[in-house]
């Protein structure tokens, strides 16, 4: 099963190391990593995806959070959450019925366009990851798709509940 | 506020962290870092012959004591070469601070002589790391490494120093800290009171209990306690491995050590148990067998303090995260209030079945008037010391055999690789037992295999006066391997010899100490008694032993924990 596993941490070198180490090291796998410093910049935040069973998923858990560096770590697909991912794709549009497919398939994923060039269109898209993959199926029947870069997944949980220290 | 260089910094906040002796070897990296360890003859300093004895000996002094061992190394293969030793240390959660040079800060990541990136390297088999980059930081972070190694489940740390920050011309205001906190470390020691109360509820009920010890037991400094508990409820105890002497095993209720090679009553009385009640143990793959067969009947009971090593390989059904220590006194605290009382017709039924098992004698052994048994020379060893020595070993057959036939009343007396199964451990690891506590009898048994892994210590020995005795069971081949070999490989001895093996005796006397060959058996307990008998002197035994002698009890692979040869030729 995927799992969303988000993990507050020292924001210090060699902490997302440890991090990325203990998941090669035990065999666990990574689907999607993002990672940056919080509101408070001593911390950082990551957001992993990740699959596995339930047990599986404990002791992920359970050595992730025995890392010196690591405050909180949390499955937010075990609640309500929100998940979010951005992706840039640079699509072949080197004629008008292209373009034109492409612009209306962008926006009923509420996507923009954020490069022009003769040949080529870079759409943004902002969305769950399963989104983001309709999008990919879509475009994929009308054009070239030249290139693709995904952020990997952010999540929060939803309502009062969060990952503070 | 007192201002020193980086280099007399790292001695300087070594002896605020309390250490007294430093295992290690120099070169360039650390070179300012000897020079400062000069000027402070207070630190003793053990110059060792490879780095990674260095390691070894400190973590026998740590395991002999509860005490940080501590390790000083160059950069680059200064570092590397404590690899093995660190790996060692971690596997069995053992107190460490590693102190490695680097090159200076502004060279590394160009490939310049000497570095590595030991931060890196080490990642995966230290419980924390740390990369200096400041002199200024040098006291916090060798606070912190203490720290770290000792609370909670202990272990390795790194500190990685790179030699600019050590600069002797450079002079930084100094201030070990009082207290340490580290925000995002707190390890839970005390237990949730409800998962007390649970399990309590459930031994209440058990009819065929049996308490299942590990190294966590011995860590916690707890024996009294966990004996108490067991005479309290007359349960039947086995110790692993690593747990050997958290529970007398001259006691009534010792059933001896339990798993691959342990005794018959012990992994029939764990098959046939209802309630286990595991402290400080982590159901290892050494002890379960098959897992999908491990003790069908029994509700498990799991106490540690790292709640990753609960519900790892085998499902507990009440965890109970916490310091061993601080759970059996609320334990005793809950029962003064709760007191509960097991079936005590139940449990006299089960020590019948028990004293059936324990009676099949499954340690008995055949001796011989021609060839020396190695079992007997474990036997012999515990006569001549009365069963007190601190006995470290190496890893093989005659570790196994010391731990089947010197049973140890007391923890932290037996000293081994129990996770890592690193051979080469057992002769610096009894140094560093020696060194720690001058006064014991410090004993290393091993194989001919073994000992020639880091048989170079045999100089730092003589070097600093450690008078530790060296136990071979030489049986002329990798036996272990060769046991396999016999058992599994149809006879086929692969690379299992040892061709060429050294006169010991002569070896060690070109070293500066006493050797002693031994091959008749009647002259086995007089040459012991002679050996110990020579307090001052390193001793080094070259016992010639039945070469073709196996190591039973065995459990047989994808079997359940009773699963067992018993000999050459009889099964459980
Ligand atoms: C560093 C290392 N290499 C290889 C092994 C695998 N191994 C386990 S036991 C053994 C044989 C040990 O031989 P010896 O020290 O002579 O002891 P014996 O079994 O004969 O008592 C070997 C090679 C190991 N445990 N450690």
């Amino acid at each position: 099963m995927r799992r969303i596993l988000s993990i507050v941490l020292e924001n210090e070198p060699g902490a997302l190391s440890r991090i990325v180490g203990l998941f090669s090291q035990r065999g666990y796998n990574i689907d999607s990593l993002t990672v940056a410093p919080t509101d408070d910049e001593t911390l950082s935040r990551i957001t992993i995806t990740t699959y596995g069973d339930d047990h599986v998923i404990e002791q992920i858990t359970k050595q992730v959070n025995k890392l010196v560096d690591v405050f909180k770590v949390a499955d937010l697909t075990d609640g309500a959450h929100i998940e979010r991912e951005l992706m840039l794709v640079k699509l072949r549009a080197a004629s008008a019925k292209t373009r034109d497919e492409i612009k209306r398939t962008a926006d009923i994923f509420r996507g923009q366009i954020v490069d022009v060039t003769p040949n080529t269109y870079v759409v943004q898209l902002l969305g769950t990851s399963e989104k983001l993959d309709a999008f990919i199926d879509s475009v994929r029947q009308e054009t070239e798709i030249i290139e693709t870069v995904r952020s990997g997944v952010s999540g929060l949980s939803r309502g009062e509940k969060a990952l503070r220290i | 506020m007192e201002m020193m260089s980086g280099a007399e910094m790292v001695v300087r906040a070594l002896k605020d962290a309390g250490v007294k002796h430093v295992f290690g070897y120099p070169g360039g990296a650390v070179l300012d870092i000897y020079d400062a360890l000069f000027a402070a003859p207070e630190l003793e300093h053990i110059l060792v012959r490879h780095e990674q004895a260095a390691a070894h000996m400190a973590d026998g002094y740590a395991r002999a004591t509860g005490e940080v061992g501590t390790v000083l190394v160059t950069s680059g293969p200064g570092a590397t070469n404590t690899i093995t030793g660190i790996a060692t240390a971690y596997m069995d959660s053992i107190p460490m601070v590693v102190l490695s040079g680097q090159v200076p800060t502004f060279m590394i990541g160009e490939d310049a002589f000497q570095e590595c990136d030991m931060v890196g390297c080490s990642r995966p088999i230290v419980k924390h790391s740390f990369l200096c980059k400041k002199a200024e930081d040098i006291p916090v972070m060798i606070a912190k490494a203490y720290h770290i190694a000792s609370t909670g489940r202990p272990g390795p740390v790194v500190v990685d120093i790179p030699k600019d920050v050590v600069n002797p011309k450079e002079s930084h205001p100094y201030e070990y800290p009082k207290d340490v906190s580290i925000r995002s470390y707190n390890p839970t020691v005390k237990g949730h009171k409800r998962q007390i109360k649970k399990a309590l509820d459930v031994l209440a009920t058990a009819k065929r209990p049996v308490l299942y010890v590990g190294g966590g037991a011995i860590a916690a400094e707890c024996s009294d306690k966990i004996t108490a508990f067991a005479e309290k409820f007359n349960l039947p105890v086995t110790n692993t491995l690593m747990g050997l002497g958290a529970f007398p095993g001259t006691h009534k209720q010792c059933l001896g050590m339990l798993g691959m090679h342990g005794t018959y009553e012990a992994n029939k009385t764990m098959h046939h148990s209802d309630v286990i009640i595991a402290l400080g143990a982590r159901f290892d793959d050494r002890v379960t067998n098959n897992v999908k067969k491990f003790c069908p009947d029994a509700t498990i009971l799991h106490v540690d303090i790292d709640p990753a090593s609960i519900s790892k390989t085998i499902s507990a059904d009440v965890p109970i995260v916490g310091s061993i220590d601080q759970v059996l006194t609320d334990i005793e605290a809950h029962l003064e209030v709760n007191p509960i009382e097991l079936d005590k017709d139940a449990i006299d039924t089960w020590w019948q079945q028990i004293e059936g098992w324990r009676s099949r004698q499954s340690l008995s052994y055949e001796k011989s008037d021609e060839v020396i048994k190695p079992q007997q020379v474990i036997e012999s060893l515990y006569k001549a010391t009365n069963g007190e020595a601190y006995v470290s070993s190496d890893v093989g057959q005659h570790q196994m055999f010391g731990a089947l036939y010197y049973p140890f009343d007391k923890p932290r007396r037996w000293i081994n690789s129990g996770g890592l199964g690193t051979m080469g451990f057992g002769f610096p690891a009894a140094m560093g037992v020696k060194v720690a506590l001058p006064d014991s009898v410090s004993v290393c048994i091993t194989g001919d295999g073994s000992i020639q892994m880091n048989i170079q210590e045999l100089s730092t020995c003589l070097q600093y006066g450690i008078p530790v005795k060296i136990i071979t069971l030489n049986n002329q081949a990798l036996g272990m391997v060769r046991q396999w070999q016999d058992l599994i490989y149809q006879g086929r001895h692969s690379e299992s010899y040892m061709e060429a093996i050294p006169d010991f005796v002569k070896l060690v006397e070109a070293y500066g100490h006493v050797g002693m060959r031994v091959s008749d058996p009647k002259e086995l307990d007089a040459a012991m008694e002679k050996c110990f008998a020579m307090e001052d002197k390193l001793v080094f035994m070259d016992i010639i032993v039945d070469q073709s002698e196996h190591v039973y009890p065995m459990q047989i692979k994808f079997g359940a924990m009773d699963d067992m040869l018993l000999s050459k030729t009889e099964r459980s």
